[in-house]
């Protein structure tokens, strides 16, 4: 049985879109601006309507509520939205250690989000996602405000979580990320998904 | 004491000074003197016309048509703030939303009243349904459109910090809390304005009046002072319906958060 399963999934701006995820898998989505990566992203997460079904561990997401489904397929999106102006208060609890190994000062959790630049917010946001333990992750343009230092260290963090079981779908402008992070790579163009 | 009355004179010779800002307007070159003539004149027919209505139906005195007046009433008030937000739910959904808040709060408030502290007789008496319903009617309005307004315009603009709960599995009732505080904080802020300056910066206007057609300045109090507690219930009951229902309207079964369900109104 697979992590996730996608079965026709479409709506009126792309798909049909199938695939398979195993526990632990990889998948890259490469493709240009304006190809409806962040479309997809958020068909699978549920934050957009669709047709068509996702199963997660066999069981279709037609089964939980839609929170219940979106804390455990977690979507990051490309340019992360923020809640409260402090950032403390977007987690449960601090993730220091985690936050000090992608280069970030424990300080800025005290901080407002506001004070804090692009790279910083956006690393903030992938450690509020991963405080969820997802089983599937879907992250939009992780690294596109990261140096080649920040970007190293963010995907070492997210290999490590796809070895304890994570799967994760990330879409990239960025060929080299997916040649970096292992696992399988497609592309898309104009709504479909197409091998590489 | 009986009441002064006024005579068709004693109004002609007030209204000189309304011909006075005219003046005003054509030596000073400010151009306003149409639009003051045009609404001096309206006002004029919309007061003589609601006059003529209130002594019929006071006469008639009967339920239905209390009732039926002060459903026009509120009909007009639910349509005013349903207009008044610059974006629209899809379907007429501003207006359903504005006549239900209308509707379950003045009903509450002033039946609250009338069968309790003024207790006419009989309960429907237009002399008291009337008024009580139309000073009402004018907190509702303004709480409730700006509950509505704060609700779809706070949804587009915080649309970002909505949707990051939303994908990290918070319930949409949740991640709109905010909002809907906001909401109902701004819809209470005019009748709190409004307690505050009563009696010290304004004389407010029940109390005005009943001074003026000769009560006691104590039983005039007492009456402005239930007035306001009816005012500031209803403008409560009137921003958190408001909000609600309109938050309610930007989702759906899968707990999105659905911009889609506005019309963009091209201004």
């Amino acid at each position: 049985m697979s992590r996730l399963e996608l079965r026709a999934l479409r709506s009126r701006l792309a798909g049909p879109f199938d695939l398979t995820l195993e526990a632990g898998g990889i998948l890259t989505i490469t493709g240009p601006s304006g190809a409806g990566k962040s479309v997809f992203l958020r068909m699978v997460a549920d934050l957009d309507p669709s047709e068509g079904d996702v199963l997660l561990d066999g069981v279709s997401r037609r089964t939980v509520t839609g929170p219940a489904w979106r804390s455990r397929v977690v979507y990051a999106a490309a340019e992360p939205g923020w809640w409260d102006e402090r950032v403390g208060e977007h987690f449960r609890r601090a993730p220091v250690a985690l936050a000090e190994r992608l280069g970030l000062r424990p300080g800025l959790f005290d901080q407002l989000v506001r004070q804090c630049s692009t790279g910083e917010r956006q690393r903030l946001a992938l450690l509020r996602a991963l405080e969820l333990d997802p089983a599937v992750l879907l992250l939009d343009e992780p690294s596109a405000a990261l140096d080649p230092g920040a970007t190293a260290a963010v995907e070492a963090l997210l290999r490590e979580r796809c070895e304890a079981g994570m799967a994760l779908l990330l879409v990239t402008h960025d060929r080299s990320q997916a040649d970096r992070l292992g696992g399988s790579t497609m592309r898309l163009k104009g709504g479909l998904l197409l091998p590489v | 004491m009986t009441p002064i009355l006024l005579d068709p004179a004693d109004l002609a010779l007030a209204g000189t000074l309304l011909v006075a800002d005219g003046v005003l307007s054509v030596i000073l070159g400010l151009g306003i003197h149409r639009r003051l003539a045009i609404a001096g004149a309206r006002m004029v027919v919309q007061l003589l016309g609601v006059g003529l209505v209130l002594r019929f139906v006071f006469a008639a005195s009967s339920p239905a048509l209390t009732l039926g007046v002060v459903a026009v009433m509120a009909l007009v008030a639910a349509r005013e703030i349903g207009a008044r937000p610059s974006s629209r739910l899809a379907g007429f959904g501003n207006y359903a939303v504005a006549a239900t808040a209308v509707a379950v709060s003045t009903g509450l408030t002033a039946a609250l009243a009338l069968a309790t502290a003024i207790r006419p007789q009989p309960l429907w008496d237009p002399r008291y349904a009337v008024p009580l319903a139309g000073i009402i009617l004018g907190s509702v309005l303004n709480a409730g459109s700006l509950g509505l307004d704060t609700v779809l315009r706070g949804a587009v603009q915080q649309r970002a910090g909505i949707e990051a709960r939303l994908a990290l599995g918070v319930p949409y009732a949740t991640a709109m809390r905010p909002l809907l505080r906001e909401a109902v904080r701004l819809g209470l802020l005019p009748i709190v304005n409004q307690m505050t300056a009563a009696g010290v910066i304004t004389l407010p206007g029940i109390m005005t009046g009943q001074i003026l057609a000769g009560l006691d300045p104590m039983q005039a109090v007492k009456y402005q002072i239930l007035v306001m507690f009816l005012l500031a219930g209803s403008s409560g009951a009137a921003a958190v319906i408001a909000a609600s229902l309109a938050i309610r309207r930007l989702t759906d079964e899968r707990q999105r958060l659905r911009l889609d369900h506005l019309d963009s109104r091209a201004d």
